[in-house]
């Protein structure tokens, strides 16, 4: 128990001071490593829940692809993250001020939250216990059934998502030399090489 | 489970993306035919939900429904998504946005329509939601090469993506109070006493999100950047279907799940539809380009269809409903027009490109002439019954002042609307515009307005299906 406790502030504790450096770091490169140390963090609490399925998605996800996207935009993109940063101290008073707010009236709401009898019942969704069904297949087996319609559905928008990022970067440009795989397996050597018979002394 | 009830969103999907394998590996340029195919789709579509016998069924565990209310919203969603791909097909040709990607997008965005207006649970309200204007954000910015398409694609993109954040959030507030997603669970769990400030602000966030779909002041700053910014087509398009799917959800939540905290949204509903009856009335008198004016029209016609609403009844839906109807109608009228506002073979979109129209185009500046009076809400025409149903429900839920500020703001708006036929027949024409403006361009302009203008001789057909459909919403 004491060591879950101790492994959930570990986890906790690196988490949030490494969201903070995602911010503050100078270094756009030292902002998405500790973005990854952010997501590795999050993974553990994630296993903490018994949900290793999410823990192992969060780091392949995450980490395997969409850091890695960061990483690559910000080395090729040059952004001068300097001058983006530069009002920072102007407007530090003003978000400040409307984060406060925004904290207290969140704060009125969680104090004053009531939940409509029977709710916690409905939420909770019948699944077997957890050393009988791993993660994977108690997902799946609503994912495809109760939840076809939604999961169909996000596959469309990801397939719109697609078709719109091709369509506005796509550009067909002319002169552009291709790679053709049939006509360089078509090639043969007769076509391209052209043997002849040099006298000597005499030149080509 | 009855799956034939989705039947015309399978439909629409299985065709395009079988639409989408063709046009990727058909030789050449397919767009003229992915564009017909598309309005084939959509045509068929509409025949098969025209055919469906409402039932209040739902489908995929409850997460779908098809009702009468969803079924009259989608034969005008298609119908409007056909008639805006029919009139974009040459003018993409001509502005060299020929890709075969555009009409598709048009179809997912309207498949993403009729999933809202089907959702019967926060999470398929946001999936029909995004699928559409994920969509959307893609067309507006087709024009990658002209800065103000991109800038009207980013805008839209950037704003559309915080109303999503707002709506999430809402939603997340209202599942920790109600422990479920579901419409009917939530008013199930929810009677007016029990509502928590927290559930409250849940739904506020809610209503934020969806304002700004439907472009409601205060939620409105989009609409003029990205309606002017945005290709021709994509803005009738954007003026028509979307504007219908999103109040049609708007009125589907608040009714719905929300009904009994109806002493609750209607001061906020109250709000916003004064708010963008006035501010749509007062912005669009300096505007000098027509799609901006068109675009602060829509949004004081939000706040027109918003006081149906706002009464809370079913006549007051009958009447949103009613005022849609009419309103697409018309805009799709216009935008036809707009759309023959070419000179030389450029694109013209100043208000005073109009001058004289009357002599050079006399066909056409009449019926232009028949959208302004009608959006101006000039008896007989259409767009007066379309006001005159939502006004008399405000008064019989006794919102007076709602009706007497609905009314003023209309006759202010009647100003920019009429100084338009003022330009058309009374000031000196300028360079005539091209004709001929093709035969698709032709039809649309004549049949909307002929519906415009013979409206009063049969409403009542029209006005009983819409009955009929609030009617279906208050009864589910």
């Amino acid at each position: 128990m004491i060591v879950q406790t101790l492994a959930f502030y570990l986890f906790a504790v690196v988490a949030v001071a490494s969201g903070i450096m995602v911010v503050g770091a100078r270094n756009p490169v030292h902002s998405v490593l500790f973005l990854i140390l952010a997501f590795f963090n999050s993974a553990g609490l994630f296993i903490l829940l018994g949900a290793e399925l999410l823990a192992m998605i969060l780091i392949i996800v995450y980490v395997g692809a969409v850091a890695v996207l960061f990483l690559f935009v910000v080395m090729m993109l040059d952004v001068n993250f300097v001058a983006l940063r530069e009002g920072f101290a102007r407007y530090l008073p003003v978000g400040a001020l409307v984060g406060a707010v925004l904290l207290l009236e969140l704060l009125l709401v969680l104090g004053a939250w009531v939940v409509a009898p029977g709710a916690l019942e409905r939420a909770g969704v019948p699944i077997a216990p957890a050393g009988e069904v791993t993660n994977a297949a108690a997902l799946g087996a609503v994912l495809y059934t109760k939840y076809i319609y939604l999961f169909q559905a996000a596959g469309l928008v990801l397939l719109v998502a697609m078709i719109g990022a091709i369509v506005l970067t796509l550009r067909e440009r002319t002169g552009v030399r291709r790679q053709s795989a049939a006509r360089q397996l078509a090639r043969r050597s007769e076509d391209t090489l052209d043997i002849r018979d040099v006298t000597t002394g005499s030149g080509v | 489970m009855n799956y034939t009830l989705a039947l015309p969103e399978l439909f629409l999907a299985a065709s395009g993306m079988a639409m989408l394998i063709y046009g990727a590996f058909r030789r050449g340029n397919p767009t003229r035919e992915v564009g017909w195919g598309v309005i084939a789709v959509l045509v068929v579509a509409l025949f098969i939900t025209g055919s469906q016998t409402p039932g209040n069924g739902a489908l995929f565990g409850g997460m779908f429904i098809v009702d009468g209310f969803a079924v009259f919203l989608k034969i005008l969603i298609l119908a409007a998504s056909a008639l805006a791909v029919l009139m974009s097909q040459s003018y993409i040709e001509r502005e060299q946005m020929a890709r075969y990607e555009f009409p598709l997008l048009l179809l997912f965005a309207t498949l993403g329509m009729l999933m809202m207006v089907s959702a019967n649970d926060l999470i398929s309200l946001y999936i029909g939601l995004e699928l559409q204007s994920l969509a959307l954000y893609v067309v507006a910015a087709f024009r990658r090469d002209s800065a103000r398409s991109t800038e009207a694609g980013l805008k839209y993109f950037v704003l559309g993506a915080l109303s999503s954040g707002m709506l999430l959030y809402g939603s997340s507030l209202i599942y920790g109070f109600a422990g479920t997603t579901q419409f009917a669970g939530i008013a199930a769990s929810l009677t007016a006493e029990s509502a928590s400030i927290g559930l409250l602000v849940g739904m506020v966030f809610l209503v934020a999100g969806l304002a700004f779909k439907i472009s409601a002041v205060p939620f409105h700053m989009w609409t003029p950047d990205v309606y002017e910014g945005a290709p021709t087509p994509v803005t009738a398009f954007l003026a028509a279907a979307p504007k219908l799917a999103a109040i049609g959800l708007f009125a589907r939540v608040l009714v719905g799940p929300f009904g009994d905290l109806v002493a609750e949204w209607r001061q906020i509903v109250l709000v916003i539809s004064i708010a963008s009856m006035v501010l749509g009335a007062y912005a669009a008198i300096n505007q000098t380009n027509i799609k901006r004016l068109m675009a602060y029209s829509s949004i004081g016609s939000v706040g027109y269809a918003l006081v149906g609403l706002a009464a809370g009844t079913e006549e007051g839906l009958r009447g949103m409903l009613v005022y849609m109807m009419i309103y697409i109608v018309i805009n799709i009228g216009t935008f036809a027009c707009i759309l023959c506002m070419r000179v030389k073979g450029r694109m013209v979109e100043g208000i005073e490109d109009l001058a004289g129209l009357s002599r050079t185009q006399p066909l056409l500046a009449a019926a232009l002439a028949v959208f302004m009076f009608s959006l101006a809400g000039i008896p007989p025409l259409a767009g007066f019954f379309g006001k005159l149903y939502v006004f008399l429900a405000a008064i019989n839920a006794q919102l007076y002042v709602l009706a007497v500020i609905g009314v003023l703001a209309s006759v202010v708006a009647a100003f920019y609307y009429v100084r338009i036929v003022k330009v058309m027949y009374f000031d000196e024409p300028g360079d005539a515009f091209d004709r001929p403006i093709g035969w698709e361009m032709a039809a649309i302009v004549g049949v909307t307005a002929l519906a415009a203008l013979l409206f009063f001789v049969l409403p009542e057909p029209f006005i009983g299906e819409a009955a009929a459909a609030a009617a279906a919403l208050f009864a589910g």
